[in-house]
């Protein structure tokens, strides 16, 4: 198994006149294709977590590498260009940019890294969401699609620039069963299929329980590693 | 680059009403100072155009920049000496003919000798202290401010021969003395001769109409006992701005003090740089009016979109991207504010030359206002509104662009 991210005693305080601890010496591996679940209560430091695997925010101790590169050594303009290229964020609330199109919301992050031509950029972001059953709300405006519609945008959004890594901070939260179990689907298609590794925090057990790997917080500390038994699936590939 | 610009257009369009306030403001500004700059330059190059036509480009006159040594001062170097009677030293231009076939040689223009004395006109029981000028009625027109002003007569009137004489109107009237009238001009040597007014000119200016009387150089010698006496010469070049260098050369060539009207003017050329540099403050404070209108718009975007920064961010944009995108708006909003402001600001220039009045009272007729029309002022204009713009977009959008994603994030779920 390839190593995706490694963390060792990490660690991030908030310097308040109180200082907060929002997440505490946590040490784990996440390898390629793997389909993380953070659980834990309310305020335990899932998101904290989250924001930190993400390099939206610097932990005040401890080492966190993705890829084999140490994070601490990058600036914040590395930071961003890993962001780019290699993490997707999924929020709880979609956070789509309101003036855009699905399909505009989509080509931004694939227009900001520049790789594709706007005619690949426009086939693909149409492409990702045809395959999130969205193919008739392309020009649509996020607030003329529906809560669980504009979520698979913001997934879509994610996946724009094939990233490996996705994050996704309760992405079925503000979403009904049915969506949720949609938003699921998809998220573990991306594992099953397109050897993605998926970080989803979640309150649902039972989702939980159909996930690779659980990860449980109290605290802001990592309080036991529920590794599920490795199931095969057709998507699986041996490592290399 | 064109992502931030869209994304740049989708906030400012967002925002219309705000957007035109500010770009109107920008607008006015820019209007205002084009206009304001063409009426400060349209008056100073027409003050500067009538100094120049009106006075000698250089003047040569016979006298020295410092005062003569005294022939004892050379004999006895050494020893200060006070009390010294001064050897009279006969004025005028020593040597006129070798000084002008000299200046013939190589003058970049026309010039004319003239020999000015000091006198005083009489006509019927009237005086009028003049400045009597001896002529050369054929060199004299060429560099002579008074050629258009004639109302009656003119220098080749003279040309005849005969006790002839040009005088302004105001001295004729001061006089009593109408054309043809025989005038009595007495010299400070005491010496009077009777001249026939042949001509009378208006130029405008009081001191020249009420106080220059002009005859025939041979006549004013002889007037003021120096025969074959020149003590000016008059230059016009045909480029005024050589004036300096030509003054110098002259200068040190002949040993006579040679002014430059730009010499002559010093002191008024220094009061147009001053109008100018608070021409300019006023331009840099209106544009930071328009500055401040920029800054209220930009301040409210970053405002209203920190969210949408937090999310740019997290997918990857850097905090040089967000600064970026909100110095573009501002500018992209000074720039369409300087297209309207441009033609809002040639509209008024346009306007204004239109206008069509006359000053009499102050002896200078003027019957339209003078208008520069420059291209300067349109780029200094837009220059000013783009930084103050790019200013009044950088300050809100370095704090928005600094901003922590995480902390909007987790506050907006
Ligand atoms: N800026 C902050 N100031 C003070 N406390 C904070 C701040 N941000 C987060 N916290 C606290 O840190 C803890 C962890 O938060 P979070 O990571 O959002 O937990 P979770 O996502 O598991 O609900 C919570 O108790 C939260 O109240
Ligand atoms: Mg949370």
């Amino acid at each position: 198994m390839n190593t995706l991210i490694e963390a060792t005693e990490l660690t991030r305080i908030l310097k308040e006149t109180v200082p907060v601890t929002l997440v505490k010496d946590i040490s784990l591996t996440i390898g390629e294709q793997q389909f993380v679940a953070v659980t834990g209560p309310s305020g335990s430091g899932k998101s904290s977590l989250l924001y930190l695997l993400g390099l939206l925010d610097r932990p005040t101790g401890g080492t966190l590498s993705i890829r084999g590169r140490d994070t601490a050594r990058m600036d914040e303009d590395e930071r961003a260009a890993t962001r780019l290229a290699n993490i997707g964020f999924v929020f709880q609330f979609h956070f789509l940019l309101p003036e855009f199109t699905a399909r505009e919301n989509v080509e931004i992050p694939m227009r900001k890294l520049g790789r594709l031509s706007r005619d690949e950029m426009c086939r693909r972001a149409g492409d990702l969401l045809a395959a999130l059953g969205l193919a008739d709300h392309l020009d649509k405006r996020p607030d003329q699609l529906s809560g669980g519609q504009r979520q698979r945008v913001a997934v879509a959004r994610a996946l724009a620039n094939d990233p490996p890594l996705i994050l996704a901070d309760e992405p079925t939260g503000s979403l009904d069963s049915k969506n949720s179990e949609q938003v699921f689907k998809i998220l573990e298609t991306l594992v099953r299929e397109q050897g993605k590794t998926v970080v989803a925090v979640t309150h649902d057990l039972d989702m939980a329980s159909r996930m690779d790997r659980r990860l449980h917080l109290i605290d802001g500390s990592l309080i036991t590693e529920a590794d599920k038994s490795m199931i095969s699936s057709e998507g699986e590939t041996p490592e290399s | 680059m064109r992502l931030i610009i869209d994304i740049a257009l989708t906030h400012i369009f967002g925002r219309g009403r705000q957007t035109i306030v500010a770009m109107l403001g920008v607008a006015v500004g820019v209007g205002f100072s084009i206009a304001m700059a063409a009426l400060m330059q349209g008056g100073q190059d027409d003050f500067v155009r009538q100094l120049v036509d009106t006075m000698p480009h250089v003047q040569v006159t016979d006298e020295q920049r410092t005062a003569r040594r005294q022939p004892a001062e050379d004999l006895f170097d050494a020893t200060a000496i006070s009390g010294l009677r001064p050897r009279d030293d006969r004025r005028g231009i020593i040597n006129p003919t070798a000084a002008l076939s000299w200046l013939d040689g190589w003058i970049p223009g026309r010039f004319a000798a003239t020999l000015k004395a000091q006198g005083v006109i009489r006509y019927s029981g009237q005086e009028v202290g003049a400045a009597v000028i001896g002529i050369d009625p054929q060199a004299e027109p060429r560099v002579s401010p008074i050629i258009e002003d004639f109302k009656a007569g003119s220098f080749a009137a003279l040309a005849a021969g005969g006790n002839n004489a040009v005088i302004g109107d105001t001295m004729a009237a001061r006089l009593g003395a109408k054309l043809g009238d025989t005038i009595t001009a007495v010299s400070s040597e005491g010496l009077s001769r009777r001249f026939k007014i042949v001509g009378l000119f208006h130029t405008g200016t009081t001191a020249r109409d009420e106080g220059e009387a002009y005859v025939l150089q041979k006549n004013a010698q002889i007037l003021s006992a120096r025969p074959n006496a020149i003590n000016e010469i008059n230059i016009k070049l045909n480029d005024p701005n050589a004036a300096v260098t030509v003054a110098r050369r002259i200068e040190t060539e002949l040993g006579y003090k040679a002014v430059a009207w730009q010499e002559a003017n010093e002191s008024i050329l220094e009061a147009l740089v001053v109008r100018n540099v608070i021409m300019y403050t006023v331009v840099a404070a209106i544009m930071l009016v328009a500055g401040f209108g920029i800054f209220n718009i930009i301040s409210t975007i970053t405002h209203e979109k920190a969210r949408d920064i937090a999310i740019m961010k997290s997918l990857g944009f850097t905090e040089a991207d967000m600064r970026i995108l909100f110095v573009l708006e501002g500018v992209a909003i000074a720039t369409a504010g300087t297209l309207l402001g441009w033609a809002f600001g040639f509209a008024m220039v346009y306007t204004l030359s239109l206008v069509r009045f006359e000053i009499s009272a102050t002896g200078q007729e003027m019957t339209r206002l003078p208008i520069a029309w420059s291209m300067l002022h349109y780029s200094i204009a837009a220059a000013f509104a783009l930084g103050s713009a790019a200013v009044a977009g950088y300050l809100p959008a370095r704090r928005a662009a600094r901003a922590n994603p995480v902390d909007i994030i987790r506050g907006a779920t």
